[in-house]
């Protein structure tokens, strides 16, 4: 028997125990090196089912002001592809079981070489990658990379994802699938929008594997609301990084409202 | 392949985008074979735009270089630039579409204010993204698309230039895409953004070849354009990529120079500008080892862009096409020279090509003919010329 990736032995634990996955986003190197480790320690002791990583690009086009300063704090410091790796290196060698997606703007992995950076993902520990500006019509090279290296290839659907692109992109998928919640970019929103369940259940009944539901989630409310409609998962990215931000003078308060807001999170999914 | 020009080109944008490009592509592919949308298009191309635009002989500078030079004058195209062909083209389409509602980057200020004026003339809402480096450098032309009645959303990220403008118009577009219509300004983006901006603007090439067969029964030694998405100079080229004895010169931004790194000279500097993706496109980007994007400098906003249009990477890679730079200097000082010969005061980005022109001639014989593509008027650089130049105007 092949035995199951970090992703899909996450998902089955929860699955049993009727719980959703509570996937915190933040961003490799924000607002250095060393505090980013220790917020994404803080994440893992108190509830995160799952990480999502950034790698921090100079042109964010699909993240709101939020991510695009947490990127810009990141490159403040120099952050490159190698210290977002060895961070990595560092976060598998303190978690073993964890789950990590990483979330990447595609010329970052073009201009390591694509087949190269699968790999050197691999040897750190990544289990999935989602290249946020590759839509399914050109992930062929990063499908062959990934599928050498064993790592699960993410696609985001969204409101606006057609029935026949909805199949093209479940035909290529794997790992999970990433939800986009609402139509627009990156960033804590106040309410969800009645899009979010509407597309749930469109895409639930097509696909075998896990949804989880990003972009705007930033409320236990959300979280109850979108794990009721039958999500697998939420994903939570500018309302953590938030905390980053208000708290950038003083580190135990920061890492102590990301402890804070994780548990509220975890317990919402509960 | 579908969207490429060779290796470049491409589809690289998020998933919420898509499928609002899929239904451009299928509404471009639709619209460019309808006799009523030619007809309607060509009717404001010529009643409202005024073109064709003509094709000047430049005695003086003939004269003074020892060949013919002509200038093909998009500057005498309504709003000052070649910007208004392709913005019309895509309002137009943008209205089939049933879209009510444009945006637009702008970086000189001429795709926006063009794009302003084409909303206008249609009818639609109008929201133009301009960084506020160049709001500052060409504020003649925010206040001339605020007449026109759009809003002109100041960006301050990045570079605060045509770049970081083009990052927050896919940003709209990824939550306005249901009823906007993203008008992008030159031949980048994902596909079908760089063949269809092409197809605008090849009037252009089209109009020069009839009209030197004409003044000179034959076809002209060269085409020089000034290329920063590149939209100006693959609209001249088009036409003439056929006749391979008509070399065709693109001049890109070269800024304080290229060993500072402070330009925007995609082509020329090999160890700042590599293939990779920039907002949808593989294209020549200029950027560092890792792949983050750098950022640019030049004395003109239209050429101030990371990155160049995917078929001019093909052109070049080809040989089709070469590509060379002007500096700052050289720009400022072949706007200086244009004006005082002939009396056509140029925009500082055709400036470049101008600049490229006076050594190029060196190499020509008297009856060479070099064609220069003065894609659009001076009038909003004068603030930054003066400043540049100071008192030695004259
Ligand atoms: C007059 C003029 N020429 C050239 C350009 C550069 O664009 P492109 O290379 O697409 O022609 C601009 C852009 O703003 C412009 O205003």
């Amino acid at each position: 028997m092949i035995p199951l990736t970090r992703f899909e032995a996450q998902f089955k634990k929860l699955h049993s125990k009727k719980e959703g996955a509570f996937i915190p986003f933040v961003v490799l190197g924000d607002p250095n090196i060393e505090t980013s480790f220790e917020i994404i320690k803080t994440l893992i002791d108190n509830g995160a089912d799952a990480l999502e990583l950034g790698f921090a690009f100079s042109d964010p086009i699909a993240d709101g002001p939020t991510i695009q300063e947490a990127d810009q704090r990141a490159l403040s410091h120099n952050i490159n592809t190698d210290d977002a790796f060895e961070l990595i290196q560092q976060i598998r060698s303190y978690n073993q079981k964890i789950p990590i997606s990483l979330l990447i703007y595609y010329n970052l992995i073009l201009q390591r070489g694509i087949g190269e950076f699968y790999s050197q993902a691999k040897q750190v520990g990544v289990d999935a990658v989602l290249a946020a500006d590759c839509p399914v019509e050109e992930a062929e090279p990063l499908l062959k990379a990934a599928k050498e290296n064993g790592i699960d290839q993410v696609f985001i659907v969204a409101p606006t994802t057609t029935k026949a692109r909805l199949k093209k992109i479940l035909a290529q998928a794997s790992g999970y699938v990433y939800l986009v919640s609402l139509l627009g970019v990156t960033g804590a929103r106040a309410a969800l929008q009645t899009k979010t369940v509407k597309l749930i259940k469109f895409v639930k009944p097509n696909t075998n594997l896990p949804i989880c539901v990003g972009f705007g989630i930033s409320k236990p409310g959300h979280v109850k609301e979108v794990v009721g409609a039958g999500a697998n998962g939420v994903i939570v990215g500018s309302a953590v990084i938030k905390l980053v931000k208000e708290n950038l003078g003083d580190k135990e308060k920061m890492l102590a409202a990301v402890s804070e807001f994780a548990s509220e999170m975890k317990a919402a999914t509960k | 392949m579908k969207g490429r020009f060779g290796e470049f080109g491409g589809q690289y944008i998020p998933e919420t985008l898509m499928p609002a490009i899929e239904e451009l592509e299928k509404a471009f592919e639709k619209c460019r074979k309808d006799k009523k949308f030619n007809a309607e298009f060509q009717k404001l191309l010529s009643e409202y735009a005024g073109r064709p635009t003509p094709l000047t002989f430049a005695g003086n500078l003939s004269k003074r270089l020892g060949c013919k030079i002509y200038l093909k004058r998009e500057d005498l195209a309504h709003t000052g630039a070649h910007k208004i062909n392709n913005a019309l083209g895509q309002a137009l389409l943008a209205k089939k579409m049933g879209k009510t509602r444009i945006i637009a980057e702008t970086g000189a200020g001429q795709h926006g204010t063009a794009t302003a004026i084409a909303a206008a003339k249609l009818g639609m809402e109008c929201e133009i993204y301009m960084g506020t480096v160049d709001i500052e450098r060409q504020k003649p032309n925010v206040l001339r698309m605020r007449l026109a009645g759009a809003r002109v959303n100041p960006v301050s990220s990045g570079s605060k230039t045509l770049k970081d403008a083009i990052n927050e118009c896919l940003r709209d577009w990824t939550a306005s895409c249901e009823n906007t219509h993203y008008l992008l300004g030159s031949v980048l983006g994902p596909a079908p953004y760089p063949e269809m901006v092409a197809h605008f603007q090849k009037m252009i090439g089209e109009e020069a070849k009839q009209q030197i067969k004409k003044a000179e029964g034959k076809l002209p030694k060269a085409i020089i354009a000034c290329v920063g998405g590149g939209s100006n100079a693959i609209g001249i080229f088009k036409a003439f990529v056929p006749d391979k004895k008509v070399e065709l010169v693109g001049v890109e931004a070269g800024g304080f120079g290229i060993e500072g790194g402070k330009h925007a000279a995609r082509f020329a500097d090999p160890k700042l500008g590599r293939s990779g993706v920039l907002h949808g496109t593989f294209t020549y980007v200029l950027q560092d080892k890792f792949g983050q994007i750098y950022n640019t400098h030049s004395v003109s906003a239209g050429l101030d862009y990371s990155a160049v249009g995917p078929e001019h990477s093909m052109l070049r890679e080809m040989k089709r096409a070469q590509y060379t730079y002007a500096t700052d200097k050289e720009a400022l000082d072949a706007f200086k020279i244009l004006s005082q010969e002939e009396g056509i005061i140029p925009a500082l980005e055709s400036s470049h090509a101008v600049a490229y022109a006076l050594k190029y001639a060196k190499k020509c014989k008297k009856n060479d003919i070099i064609i220069i593509n003065i894609s659009g008027r001076g009038d909003k650089d004068l603030d930054t010329v003066i400043k540049e130049m100071g008192d030695s105007l004259d």
